[in-house]
């Protein structure tokens, strides 16, 4: 390591200022548009100055008190869509990575086909799903007719059936990721542990319980942290697949808060939305690190 | 003897399965690009299709006198721009990360991930305003420079754990003989860091080439759209061509699952050390 850290920082300056501009001060540009009643018509532009003026926390007011806010409803969404994908996110994902760390023939071809959903275009693969989500002609419908003798069913216009496809579609997309991780902590516990264990006469459950599951730990905890935060964030699945519909029925947040500022032009409202959305994920975030940390465990 | 074998043939048969689901949605695209819109709205199902046709590529790249080239040509444009840009941001911070010690190296790993919890729909306005007031919206050089962060903290993570495997005492050589730190950087570590630097270029590059909300807020003009965003051309609410979309897609995921399935051992490396190391 070398002692001369001026040169560390002029290494830095690059990043650092792209960071600044592009990242940070658009955020705190966003937080300030959160406090005001900013729109399409009184944003400004080259020719009319800007006209939107400081409300104070009337946005927040509004989201979260008012009583025709839809807000209540999308967290509630966004809370249901989140969990259900992290969770089988991890549990496919963790049983596939055990199953492809066994000395099997054809691993290398088995892991390398499961990574196609990953490899895929996020909206190419939103596409794939909507057309076989399709109620007249798509694969899905088809398949259960053609098998099962089942009559069609709308997927995406009625609420549940829309949110089991949007989920089905994103836990499909999300489990490759959960997969390659979990499977390079695995592969990262020290043979000599299990070497051990067979010595000792310990059984397959025993190891699983004692040596595998506690080493994977620091991995599954950050793979889990970094899933949640994407998730929620997750825009391409919803917007291509239903728009958030029928009537509202899937949208999470930030579909949500990007239909206030691009399709309602309410940019002050959708900033309340993107502020409300942050605190969510820097609170979660501080909640697990510290769980994770009781359980022995450094998150970043 | 018995019972681990038949372990061994379940393992087989659940892996067969997630091998299927993982790639037949792809699968029934490809077979959807092929077909006429006939066969396409029909109530049967053909896996491989009873009419081929190469019908859908040819409407897709003579539509509206070859539109589909311009969108083609624009993606590759930002997507490269993007490359060059975050290449360059990313090596430099991930050398000094790897390499020295500094106040502020623990904030500035932190600075990578806490970026990432910040929602695209909170940054898209005050970007979008932004892009604006330079008159950088409708324009490429607007897009790249917004893109150049996107894919920038996960860039870091994986350049660095590569850094970290270098030896040092290659550089220390290197100062010896007088080279400036600028110059060893140069001159030394970027040269035997080219796997490493390829495949951050790649992920750059595709990272770019795949995205959609920006695109779609930032460019208003049809001639001037990427191609995720000129694609949705087809879509319209009451109907939807189905068979010219599936073409298209088709045309636009084969340079990201060659590039993907190619670089697949380095990103998953690179993954898990930044992953656990942090």
């Amino acid at each position: 390591m070398r002692k001369n850290t001026w040169i560390a920082y002029v290494f830095l300056l690059p990043t650092l200022i792209a960071m600044a501009v592009l990242v940070f001060y658009p955020l705190l540009l966003g937080i300030s548009y959160s406090f005001t009643d900013m729109n399409q018509y009184n944003m400004g532009n080259q020719f009319v100055p800007p006209s939107y003026k400081f409300v104070g926390l009337a946005n927040y007011k509004e989201v979260l008190f008012s009583s025709d806010s839809e807000f209540w409803n999308i967290l509630l969404n966004t809370v249901i869509w989140t969990f259900t994908n992290v969770f089988f996110h991890f549990t496919i994902g963790l049983i596939l990575a055990l199953l492809l760390n066994q000395k099997i023939k054809g691993r290398a071809i088995y892991r390398m086909l499961m990574l196609v959903p990953w490899a895929v275009p996020s909206f190419v693969s939103a596409f794939a799903w909507r057309w076989m989500f399709n109620g007249e002609y798509g694969f899905i419908n088809l398949f259960l007719k053609t098998y099962f003798h089942l009559e069609p069913i709308a997927w995406l216009s009625n609420k549940w059936t829309a949110m089991f496809a949007v989920i089905l579609t994103n836990i499909w997309l999300g489990i490759p990721f959960m997969m390659v991780t979990m499977l390079g902590g695995l592969q990262s516990i020290p043979r000599e542990l299990y070497e051990a264990a067979d010595v000792d006469g310990a059984s397959p459950v025993k190891k699983f319980f004692n040596i595998t599951l506690p080493l994977l730990k620091p991995v599954a905890f950050s793979a889990t942290l970094l899933g949640t935060i994407w998730t929620f964030n997750m825009f391409n699945v919803i917007y291509l697949l239903t728009g958030g519909g029928p009537a509202r029925g899937t949208e999470i947040l930030v579909t949500y808060a990007y239909r206030e500022a691009f399709a309602n032009w309410n940019f002050g409202l959708s900033a309340t939305y993107g502020v409300i959305i942050l605190s969510f994920l820097i609170a979660f975030s501080i909640f697990y690190s510290r769980v994770a940390k009781d359980a022995g465990e450094k998150v970043y | 003897m018995k019972r681990k074998d038949l372990l061994k043939l379940l393992t087989h048969l659940i892996l067969i399965i997630a091998v299927i689901i993982s790639i037949f949605p792809v699968l029934w695209v490809l077979s959807t690009s092929f077909k006429p819109a006939a066969e396409v709205f029909s109530p049967q199902i053909h896996y491989i299709p009873e009419h081929f046709t190469w019908e859908n590529y040819h409407y897709i790249f003579t539509f509206k006198n070859g539109i589909f080239f311009t969108w083609l040509k624009n993606s590759a444009i930002v997507a490269l721009m993007t490359t060059l840009v975050g290449v360059f941001l990313a090596a430099t911070a991930a050398y000094a990360f790897s390499r020295f010690e500094f106040i502020g190296k623990g904030a500035g790993m932190f600075m990578f991930l806490v970026a990432q919890m910040f929602p695209g729909s909170l940054l898209i306005v005050p970007l979008y305003n932004l892009l604006k007031s330079y008159g950088l919206l409708n324009s490429f050089l607007g897009l790249v420079i917004a893109y150049s962060t996107v894919a920038l903290p996960f860039s870091v993570m994986m350049l660095k754990s590569f850094f970290d495997t270098i030896p040092v005492e290659l550089e220390e050589a290197a100062k010896v003989d007088g080279l400036s730190p600028f110059g060893t950087f140069w001159r030394i570590v970027m040269p035997l860091s080219l796997p490493g630097l390829a495949v951050t270029a790649f992920y750059n590059f595709i990272t770019a080439w795949n995205e959609f909300m920006y695109a779609l807020t930032f460019m208003s003009k049809e001639e001037l759209y990427t191609l995720p965003v000129g694609l949705r051309t087809f879509v319209n609410e009451f109907n939807t061509d189905w068979h010219l979309m599936a073409a298209g897609a088709i045309i636009i995921t084969i340079p990201a699952l060659l590039f993907f399935l190619g670089a697949q051992k380095y990103l998953v490396s690179g993954l898990t050390a930044g992953g656990t190391k942090g």
